[in-house]
This record gives C-alpha cells, sequence and structure tokens, in this order.
C-alpha cells in the first residue's frame, strides 16, 4: 500500500576524480528530479487527503450537511450504528480473498507448469473479462443470479427456491468473479519462475509428487500468494461496487456506508471517522498477516529466488 | 547375463525416441558395482538422457534398464535408489543447508527419527568438510560450496548408484581439480558406484575406472582411460580423446597385426592394428593415428633415426608451459601436429616459425583402426 519508491543508492566510489564526482552528483540530482512527480503525487494526493479526513473526522455535522469546525469523539462512538457493514466487510472480504486464492492457485498453477503450447493465450483469456467495463459484467451477473439464471438452470435439477440474487451469496460470486485475475496472476509469476530442476530434484531424494509440491512448489511460490492476498483483500476491503449491485442494498459493505454517509446524508464527520476506521483495520490486519506470514516462513516481498 | 563380477547398473538394448528424433539408439553396457564409470561426449550425444534414464526422469521408449539386477521399467524417480548431483545443484533455496541435507531422509525405510535426521546431516557435512555450515542459506555458499552441499544431499542418503550430471562445469579450473580429488576421495570411502557426465575429457580420464565415449546416441567405446588413450576403437575416439594425426586411406595389406595403409595423397604407411575395436580388410577404408608427442621433430639436416621420416617447415608455434606444440608443414601430409615436452638439456621452443626441420615416427607408434 506503501507507494514510496526506492531511489537507486549510489555506491560511494573509493578514489573519484573530479569528473567522476561532478557526474556523480549530477546523478544524484537526476535521481531526486525523478523522485520529484512520485512524492508530488504522494504528499498531495494521499497524505493531504488523509490529514484532511482525520481532522473532519473528529468534527461536526453542520445544520446543511458537509462539515462544520470543533472537537468531538462522538462519531467515533457512533460506530456500533454501522455495524453491519462493518460485519459484512469483515466476513466477506476475507473469505472472498479465500476463495479467491483457492480458485486461483489450481489455475495459476496449470498455467505456469502444465501448458507449454499454448500458454499466452489461456494467459490472454484470464484477462479478457478486463476488455469490458467492470460495471457493465457486474450488471450481467444480476441477470445470471436472478430468477432466470442459475436459480432456474438448479431447478430443472431438482434444486427448487434457491435464492442467489441481493444474498450475501451473490456478493461473494460476484467478489471472486471480479478479482480472481488480480490473484492468477501474482501467483502465476512466482509458479513460472520456479526452477522445475528443484521438483527433479525432490522426487530423486524420494519425495513423491504430493510431497515435492508441500515442501517445494507451495513454500517457493509463497511470494506470490502473498502479493496476491494482499492485493485482492486490500481492494475488497474498500469494495463498493459488487454489493451495491448484487446485494441489492441488503448486503452492505463499508464502502457502501461511506458513499451514503458523504452523498445521501451528508454526514461528512461520521463518514470520515467510518474511512479513518477503515484505513486504521487495515493497516492492522495486513500488520498481523505479514508477522504471520515472516514467522512461518515465506517472504513478504517477492524477491528474486 | 555376466554375474561377475556384478553390475549395479545395466542397460539392453536401450532406445530413447523424442517424436521421430532418437536421443539414444541401443544402448548397451554395464557398470561395475561400486567402480567410477563416466559417459563421455559433446553435447547432443544423448549422454544426459542416458543419465536421466537411470535416474528414472525419463522412461526408454525400448529396451531394459537394470539397477543392482532389478528392471526398473515404470519406477517413478523417487522410489529407485539412485541420487543425483544436478549440473546447477538445484539446491532449494528456501531451506537451509542442513535442511537440504536431511530432504530425503524421511523418505527413507525405515525412517529415522528427528534427531538422527540432523545427526546424519552433520555427519554429511563433515564428510564434505562443510561442519558448521548448517545453518546457513544455500545462496550464502560459494559455488564449490553449494558443489558440496549438493553432494552430502545425494550421499546421506547411502544411495546404489551416485549420478553425476556435469557436476564440476560451473567452477572454475583451480575448483575443480579440487573437487576432482574430493570426489575420488569420497568415492573410495563409500564405495558405491559413481557415474559422471561429461564434455571434459581430462575431467573423465583422471576420475574414471572405465569410460563410455558416446556420439550420437550411441556408445562408440566403452574402456578403461588407458585403453581410451592408447588404443582407441576408432577414428571418433582417437580423435575425442586427446589429439591425434590421422592419416586417412585404403588397406592394401594386412599381415597378422601389422596393417599397410595407402594414404590418400598415395603414400603407404605402416602400422599395428589397435587391440580395440573392429579388424580391418583388404581394400576397406582406415585410417592411421598417431599421437603428436610419438613424433620427433629435428632440424632439417639433423639425423634422425626414425622409420617415417618427413621434411616440413615450423607454421606454429604454441608454448603450452610443460610443451610446445609445433604445427609443421609437410608436403606429404599437410600439417602434422608434434609435441615436445620441456626437457633441461634440451630447449622445447627450438625452432622458430618458419624453420625448415623434419619430423619422424616409427612405424610402431602409429594405431591403424576403422573409420
Amino acid at each position: 500500500m506503501n507507494a514510496a519508491a526506492h531511489p537507486q543508492s549510489v555506491q560511494p566510489g573509493t578514489a573519484l576524480s573530479v569528473g567522476a564526482r561532478q557526474r556523480r552528483s549530477l546523478g544524484r540530482r537526476m535521481t531526486l528530479l525523478m523522485l520529484l512527480p512520485s512524492t508530488l503525487w504522494f504528499l498531495l494526493l494521499l497524505l493531504m487527503p488523509l490529514l484532511i479526513i482525520l481532522v473532519y473526522s473528529f468534527g461536526e455535522r453542520s445544520a446543511v450537511g458537509g462539515y462544520a469546525a470543533g472537537f468531538t469523539l462522538d462519531n467515533y462512538l457512533n460506530l456500533g450504528s454501522r455495524a453491519a457493514a462493518f460485519s459484512n466487510t469483515l466476513i466477506l472480504a476475507p473469505l472472498g480473498t479465500l476463495v479467491c486464492l483457492v480458485a486461483a492457485y489450481p489455475l495459476a498453477y496449470f498455467l505456469a507448469l502444465k501448458v507449454s503450447k499454448n500458454r499466452s493465450l489461456l494467459l490472454t483469456l484470464v484477462i479478457v473479462p478486463f476488455w469490458t467495463s467492470f460495471l457493465i459484467r457486474t450488471y450481467a451477473w444480476i441477470f445470471l443470479l436472478s430468477g432466470k439464471g442459475i436459480p432456474a438452470l438448479l431447478a430443472s435439477f431438482g434444486l427448487e427456491d434457491v435464492r442467489l440474487i441481493n444474498t450475501p451469496w451473490a456478493v461473494l460470486i460476484g467478489i471472486v468473479y471480479g478479482y480472481l485475475p488480480l490473484m492468477v496472476f501474482p501467483i502465476y509469476v512466482s509458479l513460472e519462475k520456479l526452477d522445475k530442476r528443484l521438483l527433479e530434484a525432490s522426487a530423486d531424494l524420494g519425495a513423491s509428487a504430493f510431497e515435492s509440491f508441500r515442501r517445494i512448489t507451495l513454500p517457493l511460490s509463497a511470494p506470490g500468494v502473498i502479493t496476491g492476498v494482499m492485493l485482492v483483500f486490500i481492494l475488497l476491503m474498500g469494495e463498493f461496487l459488487i454489493p451495491a449491485i448484487l446485494g441489492g442494498g441488503k448486503v452492505f459493505f463499508l464502502g457502501n456506508a461511506l458513499v451514503d454517509l458523504f452523498l445521501q446524508s451528508r454526514n461528512w464527520p461520521f463518514g470520515s471517522a467510518l474511512a479513518m476506521t477503515l484505513v486504521a483495520m487495515m493497516l492492522v490486519i495486513i500488520g498481523v498477516y505479514l508477522k504471520l506470514v515472516a514467522r512461518y516462513g515465506g517472504r513478504p516481498v517477492d524477491s528474486g529466488v | 547375463m555376466n554375474d561377475n563380477p556384478p553390475s549395479d547398473i545395466e542397460f539392453c538394448n536401450v532406445v530413447k525416441r523424442y517424436g521421430e528424433v532418437s536421443a539414444v539408439n541401443g544402448l548397451n553396457f554395464a557398470v561395475r558395482r561400486g567402480s567410477f564409470h563416466s559417459f563421455l561426449g559433446g553435447s547432443g550425444c544423448g549422454k544426459t538422457t542416458t543419465l536421466r534414464m537411470i535416474a528414472g526422469f525419463e522412461q526408454p521408449s525400448s529396451g531394459e534398464v537394470l539397477l543392482a539386477g532389478k528392471n526398473v521399467a515404470g519406477v517413478p524417480a523417487f522410489e529407485r535408489p539412485v541420487n543425483m548431483v544436478f549440473q546447477h545443484y538445484a539446491l532449494f533455496p528456501h531451506l537451509t543447508v542442513a535442511q537440504n541435507i536431511a530432504y530425503g531422509l524421511r523418505y527413507r525405510n525405515p525412517r529415522p527419527d528427528k534427531k538422527t535426521q540432523l545427526r546424519m546431516a552433520d555427519e554429511a557435512l563433515e564428510m564434505v568438510r562443510l561442519s558448521g555450515f548448517g545453518q546457513r542459506k544455500p545462496s550464502e555458499l560459494s559455488g564449490g560450496q553449494q558443489q558440496r552441499v549438493a553432494l552430502a544431499r545425494a550421499l546421506v542418503n547411502k544411495p546404489t548408484v551416485l549420478l553425476l550430471d556435469e557436476p564440476l562445469a560451473a567452477l572454475d579450473r583451480k575448483l575443480r581439480k579440487e573437487m576432482q580429488s574430493e570426489l575420488l576421495r569420497l568415492q573410495r570411502e563409500v564405495g558405491i558406484t559413481f557415474v559422471l557426465v561429461t564434455h571434459d575429457q581430462e575431467e573423465a580420464l583422471s576420475m574414471s575406472d572405465s569410460i563410455s565415449v558416446m556420439h550420437n546416441g550411441s556408445i562408440i567405446q566403452t574402456a578403461t582411460p588407458e585403453q581410451l588413450y592408447e588404443a582407441p576403437a576408432s577414428r571418433y575416439v582417437a580423435d575425442f580423446i586427446g589429439e591425434s594425426n590421422l592419416f586417412n586411406g585404403t588397406v592394401r595389406q594386412l599381415q597378422g597385426n601389422s596393417v599397410v595403409l595407402r594414404t590418400e595423397q598415395g603414400l603407404e604407411l605402416e602400422s599395428p592394428l589397435t587391440p580395440t575395436g573392429k579388424t580391418l580388410s583388404a581394400d576397406a577404408p582406415g585410417c592411421i593415428a598417431v599421437r603428436p608427442e610419438l613424433i620427433s621433430i629435428a632440424g632439417a639436416n639433423a639425423d634422425m633415426l626414425r622409420e617415417v621420416k618427413l621434411p616440413g617447415r615450423v607454421e606454429d608455434r604454441i608454448y603450452l608451459g610443460n610443451c610446445t606444440e609445433y604445427r609443421v608443414r609437410t608436403q606429404a601430409f599437410g600439417v602434422i601436429c608434434v609435441r615436445v615436452p620441456r626437457q633441461q638439456d634440451h630447449p622445447a621452443n627450438a625452432f622458430e616459425h618458419g624453420a625448415a626441420v623434419s619430423v619422424g615416427w616409427d612405424h610402431a607408434n602409429g594405431l591403424a583402426m576403422a573409420l
């Protein structure tokens, strides 16, 4: 989430000529110059808004809506009134991530290790859905999940009265559909980089295919899994579109609550408090996650082996 | 088949085809238990395919592979009593050195407990002289050290056969020499069969009890290093192992062991038939090979008591340290290569570029063989 770029560090030379020193200082200035846009971006568009929201979250709603200066903790104390949004997000975001992972890993494994001929074609197929607007694709799911879609199909097999649309299941299906490619690609990359000779070495040392997977493939693809999980989870925590369309106003996420508070009831301070809480929760969850990952031997960054 | 002495590996008419292309054509060989055998050949000669069929990574298209007397058709790699040292070591990057070495131990039957596994890993590290490196990651080791870990990881399982796939190719020359004697020491210590695949003839000659020279998917000759060098079976081997001056021609006369060849240049050369390889028949094509170090060189006017004597001119002089190589252009046979060892009383580089010299050898120095 932290978007700060790492500057190329200039290695200190031992004995530099005047020319070399000049070149070096020029190089350093170039580096700073190149970092300027991202630094400005980071300060103006990330930190500043965050600070503003932090300030707002302690303010009061003015009579006409929006923000009025003040200092009160009421907004935070009132968070309980949005408990449903919290619980929906905190259940469906991790669950959606998990289902994405379970669905994406075999696909990525297949693409990286079992396909040799049409690999780029198949990879393209994974991203083909992105060629259409996410909104339109999600609308399409309304039809698929409503009475004439999947439930009708299930009914023809004797499973009557299955209701999907406007339930948490609909939201979960939409989430998995929408975010699967984001999980597939990092895992694919880490599996593709896996040195196949390691698997031969493992077999040579007596490990069965399953054992080789458990002891070699899985740990070495951990960086991809970690990246994919973070990517999907972070986006899901702020998800708004899928619950709005497929949840039909019944399955609310924090994102929907925010839209409601800022745009409908125009209670900016309360919305700000909710937003700050979301950011804090995310930081805590990701922090704990990375700690756990580090403890169990994975590497949090996708470093080359 | 012959049971005395017992062989650990036996190939009977083994063929391996990839689609239309055959990588290995009808291999037949046996490797004696406890010996150090090498497969030597250029890239694409089928030596690695052969090794991979022993390991179980490839299955032969036809023919039989026997390990310790048992046919291993269909036995997967993880159930074979062989272990391999891979060309680029293939150490598991996410495990420590000790975990790498202990990797295969849990699949042994009976399975040693955790403590025994650690002790065995420690002993294996000691054997390859890397005590105290157990907690490091492979990436923290040098190439030579990684090589030793790969060796320990394979040997700790006490395999029937240890397979080595160009294990020293990635090391520099000095380290390679060191690892060669290390490998020999280990082989004597553990007493199991080692099978080495290499393209480096020096490596094969210096380490092996027996060598199979491979070319185009077939074994050209299997012999001891001495036999390969001193009695190559064919022109290919004579040319591939060390260097030879080769004179092609047709057989004119066969008398017992002695062959007279009319060369392409219309001259007659005589030499004994190589003790290995096919016998020649009259009017068949053949060649005579003479090693550069068996040829003498002298000034044009000096007396030289050799049976074959040819005048020529020094075209190139290559100083090799322990010897000097002359490339002498002769009228009769084109360029002839001569190697003169460095000696105290005789400056090896006595002849300048362009000097008129004569080169010569005795009939007995040559070997006649099939093409």
